[in-house]
């Protein structure tokens, strides 16, 4: 038994947290109080890594009994067989519910159309959108961090949607001190963020503290990719490359897992976590402004797919 | 003072969450900027996106509240209309800064902010000096008790650097926020724009001993003694894996909200009053005898006894009391007003409870601290003390011992909004000689007088 778990030696006070415990703890807490208060919750896991660290974090939540939600993934038809090989292996050994609302069926079925870009990122709400009200899922958690982007900085960690799902900025309930409040219609639902206040940084240290085993693409390796938009995306049945584009193999690796349309790959040799937390605490560039394209889109993008009902 | 980012990685320990206060035009957005801008936290692509979207408005200069105001209807406006979280770190500390709005919609804005945080920063103009709004922030502060405030007598620039313009205002406001229970407060004189005493002591200020905001800010103890405060348990929820591996596991899981809890402490269960031991403490995975707050934590008890979520667990020879009745100051948040005889539900920690407000017996006036009775009703941004009755007892404490179990919401049964922030107990930290400045009006009456 050990008496004192993860103190800093530095501070003066023996009973001051390190910051990944603070993080930790906040999470957890998160984690409880939606298990306490709700009938349906439901996690957002699509294999990459904040939704890793949030199954993590749900696993320690409830330990030694199981973790009290299911998992949905919202796929889009173009993701990278390495990260739905590592769902699949994940949900299995854990013994959880995995729900899967796939883009693809949607365009099939015709509900939804191909853009003439290609990206399937923003064509993911309806499929969210219509499994959260098919199995009345009444809070949905994701793995958004407030220091991704400036719309999501406004976002809440308990944010209510209404029967459409829509996100209106204006009219968020204020949230004060620990005390989250989930109240909602039969129909609206409630989207939570336990990682709210996590940076990149704070994600990666404690994948490695805690020995979190992730996707290999997160680890440089050498991959078949060309360049669009200013970024590498990964050549594949998805439409790339044009004719006009050029593949070529490079050492890369991914910051974030996405859609294979929108989601770029940063040049790297980082093939270990301690190469990977110098490199991401030596960049220059913020996770999404390297990797997303559909971000670009314009100075609102994800504001505007937020209040559309965008995780 | 140079970071490197590899220190960063490496050596940032502990967690300081703090909020700014000040309206625009005493440079807040500018030290927000210059505090993420000096510490790395402003990337490559944010900044171009600030150029870009500077040069599309015809503006020459990259204008950094851009950064900040993350929302399309604030960019339009040019207005901050909501509190955003920022995240920033140096070699000795990640910092979480709740970056509230100084316009019109200021208490609730600033409430919310400073509810979670151990320091608030409030912002003043050096040609302006304390005025209404700085009294406002520091009486924010008081009511929710942050631990520690610094004041940033800002745009020093403009008043040559002088000596005696600082100590006036840092004279005048350490007195008036001494008076209304802040416990410390630390001057600093500032420029914003030219960064002097922002993260780099001044060469402008030799006369100026004391720490540059970012040494305060990396400086500032984060936790102060538990062994001082009530120790409190709120149960969240109960583990029980009835699975073959763990067939008899029950658990009590939840986030220990001030002091510490031991193994072989006796504990009382509230409102119930059973009393067992606590045979055990799983933090989350490791077995351990002691653990304190903020510690999500699961307790084990040597007794099978009825606790669920919403009970309290404390030490048997420091428990709260229970009551039914409620007195405390609340901030109004909601559009729709609070009225007296009004039914509502009332979250305190994990327990939710159906109340009524008796009476609003009186409406607090930030600008002088004057309180003018009765009002009948509070509407948003208002701050009032209020009498309300819950159906079921609450072990509550007083917020002055305790921000995380003496305070509430107040919710709207109807649609769940959020209604009020309530602070049990005492309103300011000292009940009296708090000086009204023009004099008490509405003949406050010093009995009992807690505004």
């Amino acid at each position: 038994m050990t008496t004192v778990a993860h103190v800093h030696e530095e501070t003066d006070s023996p009973f001051a947290l390190s910051h990944l415990d603070s993080l930790e703890s906040e999470a957890v807490h998160i984690f409880r109080e939606v298990a306490g208060e709700f009938e349906r919750p439901v996690i957002l896991f699509s294999g990459g890594k904040d939704s890793i660290v949030m199954l993590h974090l749900a696993l320690k939540a409830f330990a030694p009994a199981p973790v009290p939600f299911t998992l949905l993934h919202v796929d889009t038809g173009h993701n990278f067989p390495e990260v739905i090989e590592y769902r699949d292996r994940t949900v299995e050994q854990h013994g959880l519910r995995l729900h899967v609302a796939s883009v693809q069926e949607y365009i099939d079925a015709g509900k939804l159309r191909e853009r003439p870009d290609g990206t399937r990122n923003p064509l993911q709400t309806v499929p969210l959108t219509e499994a959260i009200q098919q199995h009345r899922f009444d809070a949905v958690f994701g793995g958004g961090r407030r220091d991704e982007e400036k719309a999501r900085a406004k976002e809440r960690v308990f944010s209510l949607r209404d029967e459409f799902s829509q996100w209106d900025p204006r009219r968020q309930r204020p949230e004060l001190w620990q005390l989250y409040n989930g109240r909602h219609a039969p129909g609206e639902h409630v989207r939570v963020f336990p990682l709210s206040n996590w940076t990149e940084l704070d994600v990666w240290q404690y994948i490695q503290r805690e020995k979190i085993e992730l996707p290999q693409i997160y680890f440089a390796h050498e991959r078949e990719v060309f360049a669009r938009g200013g970024m590498w995306l990964t050549a594949g049945q998805w439409g790339g490359p044009k004719d006009t584009e050029t593949v070529e193999k490079r050492l890369i690796r991914y910051r974030t897992v996405g859609d294979m349309s929108c989601t770029g790959a940063v040049d790297s040799d980082a093939t270990t976590l301690d190469a990977v937390i110098a490199e991401i605490a030596a960049s220059r560039l913020t996770e999404r402004g390297a990797t997303r394209a559909d971000d670009k889109l314009s100075e609102a993008a994800m504001e505007d797919r937020k209040r559309e009902g965008y995780f | 003072m140079t970071i490197t980012t590899e220190q960063v990685a490496v050596t940032a320990t502990t967690l300081l969450r703090f909020a700014t206060a000040g309206s625009v035009d005493d440079g807040k957005s500018t030290l927000v900027g210059r505090l993420l801008h000096d510490s790395k936290s402003v990337l490559a692509d944010q900044l171009e996106a600030v150029e870009h979207a500077s040069r599309s408005r015809g503006q020459e200069a990259p204008d950094l509240a851009l950064l900040t105001d993350g929302l399309r209807a604030e960019r339009e406006q040019g207005i901050t209309i909501d509190v955003a979280y920022r995240y920033f770190a140096t070699p000795r500390r990640r910092f979480i800064l709740a970056d509230t709005p100084g316009h019109v919609q200021y208490t609730r804005n600033m409430v919310t902010g400073a509810s979670t945080a151990e320091l608030a920063v409030v912002l003043v103009d050096a040609r302006n000096g304390v005025v209404e709004q700085t009294r406002r922030h520091a009486a924010v502060a008081a009511l929710l008790r942050v631990p520690h405030v610094v004041l940033a007598v800002n745009k020093m620039d403009l008043v040559d650097y002088a000596e005696p313009v600082f100590a006036a205002i840092a004279e005048e406001f350490t007195t008036y926020a001494s008076e209304l229970g802040v416990p410390e407060i630390t001057a600093i004189p500032i420029s914003a724009l030219t960064g002097d005493n922002v993260v780099e002591p001044s060469a402008n200020m030799d006369w100026y001993g004391g720490p540059t905001v970012l040494e305060h800010l990396e400086t500032v103890p984060v936790s102060h003694d538990l062994t001082a405060c009530h120790a409190r348990f709120p149960v969240q929820y109960v583990i029980r894996p009835q699975t073959a591996e763990h067939p008899d596991y029950r658990g009590y899981a939840g986030q220990i909200a001030a002091g510490a809890f031991r193994v072989g402490e006796q504990i009382t269960v509230l409102p119930s009053g059973r009393t067992s031991t606590i045979t055990g403490i799983d933090a989350l995975g490791e077995s351990v005898d002691i653990a304190w707050a903020p510690q999500s934590v699961t307790l084990r008890l040597a007794d099978d006894i009825d606790i669920s979520r919403g009970d309290l667990i404390a030490p048997s020879g420091d428990a709260p009391t229970t009551s039914q009745d409620v007195e405390a100051t609340v901030c109004h948040v909601a559009d729709q007003p609070l009225t007296v005889g009004q039914r509502v539900l009332l979250k305190h920690t994990t327990r939710t409870v159906k109340a009524i407000v008796k009476e609003i017996p009186s409406r607090l006036t930030l600008d002088d601290l004057s309180q003018h009775p009765e009002p009948g009703q509070l509407v948003a941004n208002d701050i009032g003390r209020v009498k309300v009755r819950t159906a079921e007892p609450l072990a509550l404490d007083a917020y002055a011992d305790s921000r995380r179990t003496g305070s509430f919401l107040l919710i709207d049964p109807a649609d769940g909004t959020t209604l009020a922030a309530g602070m049990a107990g005492e309103a300011f930290a000292t009940a009296q000689a708090v000086d009204t400045a023009d004099g008490a009006d509405d003949g406050a009456d010093d009995e009992g007088w807690d505004f």
